[in-house]
């Protein structure tokens, strides 16, 4: 009996998307406000769904302790009240949340054996949101 | 082929606990959800059919008959209860809410004719629930 659970997670930071690449001129009309050279925040909602059968023994996917502990140490300290443009992976990458997705995907991809990491799912505001399900 | 999903809440009482596991066990595994007087939740469920809209009713399925049967076999049954003692699933499992969403589907699938069931999506709470897509 294989089930999908998906449990939500929430933090806030900021950021600004600019890209070297691109022109002064190039960078205001790709991103617009969020070009802001201060920066601005959000409230992220993080959705991460894991899949596997359920143990009959405890009638569970995984233990939510287990993934409830693991998304606090490794995501949400990570991330939480951060300017996200100072982190290492957004060193040479834009934070959009795309790519948002794509690192807290890597991060469970790496650190969480205890289920099979489904997706990953970040709403940045309640208008948008955005998903990463890995590589096919 | 289009996908149809209706939505119903229902609030029960549950605990957790697998007698073969030592008190110790129980208390480590299932921490809070192991007091033997239950705790309750306001659940609520998703239940998605897929078809192909008949052309004679613009209908995937008529609403009217998914909400009676959702009634009749899943909230009738659950609705107001306490799940260890009043459901007969979990005379012998452990109302986890993977193990919820396994036997809502099972209780679907046989009445439903017109529609196939594509998913049963259960929240707990806002910020956690459990899909189950049936065995493929």
């Amino acid at each position: 009996m294989k089930a999908h659970l998906t449990r939500r997670y929430f933090f806030s930071a900021s950021h600004r998307l600019h890209s070297d690449d691109l022109s002064p001129e190039q960078n205001r009309v790709t991103y617009g406000k969020c070009n802001n050279p201060y920066g601005h925040g959000h409230n992220y909602t993080v959705e991460v769904t894991v899949s596997g059968p359920v143990d009959p023994r405890t009638g569970m996917v995984c233990n939510l302790v287990d993934l409830d502990g693991f998304v606090h140490n490794e995501i949400l300290q990570r991330y939480d009240h951060q300017n996200l443009n100072l982190l290492k992976e957004f060193g040479s990458v834009v934070p959009t949340t795309e790519n948002l997705c794509v690192s807290i995907y890597q991060i469970l991809k790496r650190g969480f054996d205890t289920a099979h990491l489904e997706r990953v799912r970040i709403e940045e505001t309640m208008m948008n949101s955005f998903e990463y399900a890995g590589e096919e | 082929m289009v996908y149809l999903t209706r939505k119903a809440e229902f609030s029960a009482s549950h605990y957790y606990h697998n007698p073969e596991f030592s008190p110790e066990e129980n208390q480590r595994i299932f921490g809070k959800c192991n007091n033997p007087n239950g705790h309750g939740h306001n659940y609520t469920l998703e239940v998605t059919v897929r078809g192909e809209i008949d052309p004679r009713s613009g209908f995937v399925v008529d609403l009217k008959q998914l909400k009676d049967i959702m009634s009749r076999e899943v909230l009738d049954a659950l609705d107001h209860r306490f799940l260890n003692r009043e459901v007969p699933e979990f005379a012998t499992q452990i109302p986890t809410t993977e193990n919820l969403a396994i036997a809502i589907w099972q209780r679907l699938v046989p009445k439903l004719r017109a529609a196939q069931l594509h998913r049963v999506r259960v929240y707990e709470r806002p910020d956690l629930f459990v899909d189950y897509y049936g065995e493929a």
